[in-house]
């Protein structure tokens, strides 16, 4: 583990792994509740986790690293379901990639249970990882101006649903109703960082 | 009943709604949004007896024009500009009473780029997470303004303004910006962060509420690769591709996948809101404390 400074009041945590990054950040938000860190943001991503707004990362950075990071605990909340219709314009390709129909691949990405590794990109975008890395795809070589809202999409590692229509270049598989971002809803984000998630496929009707 | 409310008449080039944004929300991929000069915008809501955290009005470049409803005081910060009450020439910096069913006319910069008006009560559209802030990367908050749109005003509070005028900093013929390096500086090669910390920049007109671009020579990488997504401050400076750094500013995402080279400290920040495209940038290293 590694603390890089960030400015004056942020630190950057660097691990090794997702799973790690996944841990640290599930320890950091205990300390946070016990009260025993105050912190404005706790932001994590692949590798790191970035804590802004600290009054001294310099103690905390010592603190850190010289301690060890438990696995992080099980989550007590029952995954979230999002029901998909795997029928996106990408599945053909990506079912190739695999190596596999395309009836296949949707049973293999709705039998993984993911979990949100971080979010980015759009308010509610969760990069979600679980599928083993031999399903890692490559994003498309041109993105597409306009990807619809409810879009399941796969990137790297990363499965996401895009929250509302934007520009984008992830490999689209299926599509989902579920509102991922609605700022009149408490949480106003379906998903959050730890999270976890079972799409489940729709029969065509 | 009193209608409270503005009704844009001269919407500008890009006049948004802007308080002290959504600080908390980074972990959700929300922006923090907010004033870019929040010295200018604070001040504004204090000349005319608002909270400082209340939602002003951000202009650029070329001013905006409004007609409240009912007689509000209002003041006009941030860049310097002619302020004309119904025609008739009005302080800038200042405490002013604009009378019901009057056109309050916010010119255009004569320098700087975003100035700051504030009404009593302030505006009072709906808050998103806390904030009433326009946010431009993920469109979270109200609209920027149009012609026609009318925007609601809250109830002044009993304060009366702590100050009438008050002096403001001019806007920047040059900046000078204090960073820290990291936490990505040993991406570059040594060459290219000497370079960053001593050649001058220039402010790119491609700058916007997001991120402060620069024109000026391109900085190598020492390590080839992408890096993983990771988490970012406000007054990061990232490097893309093309190797000219850009400053982050309110608007700007909450992860990233360019590396970071240093980080601006805030209180220099306000300044890079008012810079004009072509103003040199310099970067100055300073220890952390």
């Amino acid at each position: 583990m590694r603390a890089l400074p960030v400015g004056d009041r942020a630190l950057l945590v660097e691990v090794s792994s997702g799973e790690e990054a996944q841990a640290l950040h599930a320890e950091l938000l205990r300390r946070r509740a016990e009260g025993a860190l105050s912190v404005r943001e706790i932001v994590p991503a692949a590798r790191t986790v970035l804590l802004d707004g600290l009054d001294d990362p310099a103690r905390l950075a010592d603190e850190l690293t010289a301690s060890d990071v438990p696995p992080a605990p099980p989550r007590a909340r029952a995954a979230i379901e999002i029901p998909v219709h795997y029928d996106g314009p990408d599945l053909t390709e990506v079912a190739a990639h695999w190596g596999v129909t395309e009836r296949e691949a949707a049973r293999i990405h709705a039998d993984t249970e993911f979990s949100v590794a971080f979010c980015g990109f759009a308010p509610g975008f969760g990069y979600l990882t679980g599928l083993p890395a031999r399903y890692d795809v490559p994003r498309r070589s041109t993105p597409r101006t306009a990807v619809p809202a409810g879009s399941v999409a796969l990137a790297g590692p990363y499965t996401g649903v895009y929250p509302r229509s934007s520009p984008g270049g992830w490999q689209l598989i299926g599509r989902t109703d579920t509102v991922l971002w609605d700022h009149a809803r408490v949480p106003a984000a379906l998903l959050s960082p730890g999270t976890r998630v079972r799409f489940v496929p729709v029969a065509p009707s | 009943m009193t209608d409270r409310a503005l009704v844009v008449v001269r919407a500008g080039a890009l006049t948004t709604v802007q308080d002290q944004g959504r600080p908390g929300h980074a972990h959700l991929g929300v922006p923090r949004s907010g004033a870019l000069d929040a010295p200018a915008a604070a001040l504004a809501n204090r000349l005319v007896g608002n909270p400082t955290d209340a939602a002003v009005l951000e202009t650029t470049v070329n001013g905006c024009a409004v007609r409240p409803r009912s007689t509000v005081t209002a003041a006009v910060t941030g860049a310097p500009c002619p302020v004309t009450v119904d025609g008739r020439p009005v302080a800038w910096g200042a405490s002013i009473r604009v009378p019901a069913g009057a056109l309050l006319d916010v010119g255009t910069a004569a320098s700087g780029v975003r100035s700051y008006v504030a009404v009593s009560g302030g505006v009072a559209v709906e808050p998103i997470l806390g904030s009433r802030s326009t946010d431009l990367l993920s469109g979270l908050g109200p609209a920027p303004l149009t012609d026609g749109m009318v925007l609601p005003v809250g109830t002044p509070t009993t304060h009366h303004a702590r100050v009438d005028v008050a002096p403001q900093p001019a806007p920047p013929s040059e900046l000078v910006l204090r960073v820290t390096l990291g936490p990505r500086d040993d991406w570059f090669t040594p060459e290219a962060q000497h370079t960053f910390t001593t050649s001058t920049y220039r402010v790119s007109p491609a700058s916007n509420r997001i991120g402060l671009r620069t024109e000026g020579p391109t900085l190598a990488r020492a390590v080839r690769g992408e890096l993983p997504s990771e988490g970012m401050v406000l007054g990061a400076v990232q490097v893309p591709p093309d190797g000219r750094p850009v400053i982050f500013l309110a608007d700007h995402p909450t992860t990233g996948g360019y590396p970071v080279i240093a980080v601006v400290h805030p209180q220099d920040l306000p300044a890079t809101a008012q810079a004009t495209p072509g103003t040199p940038i310099r970067f100055i290293e300073v220890r952390r404390r």
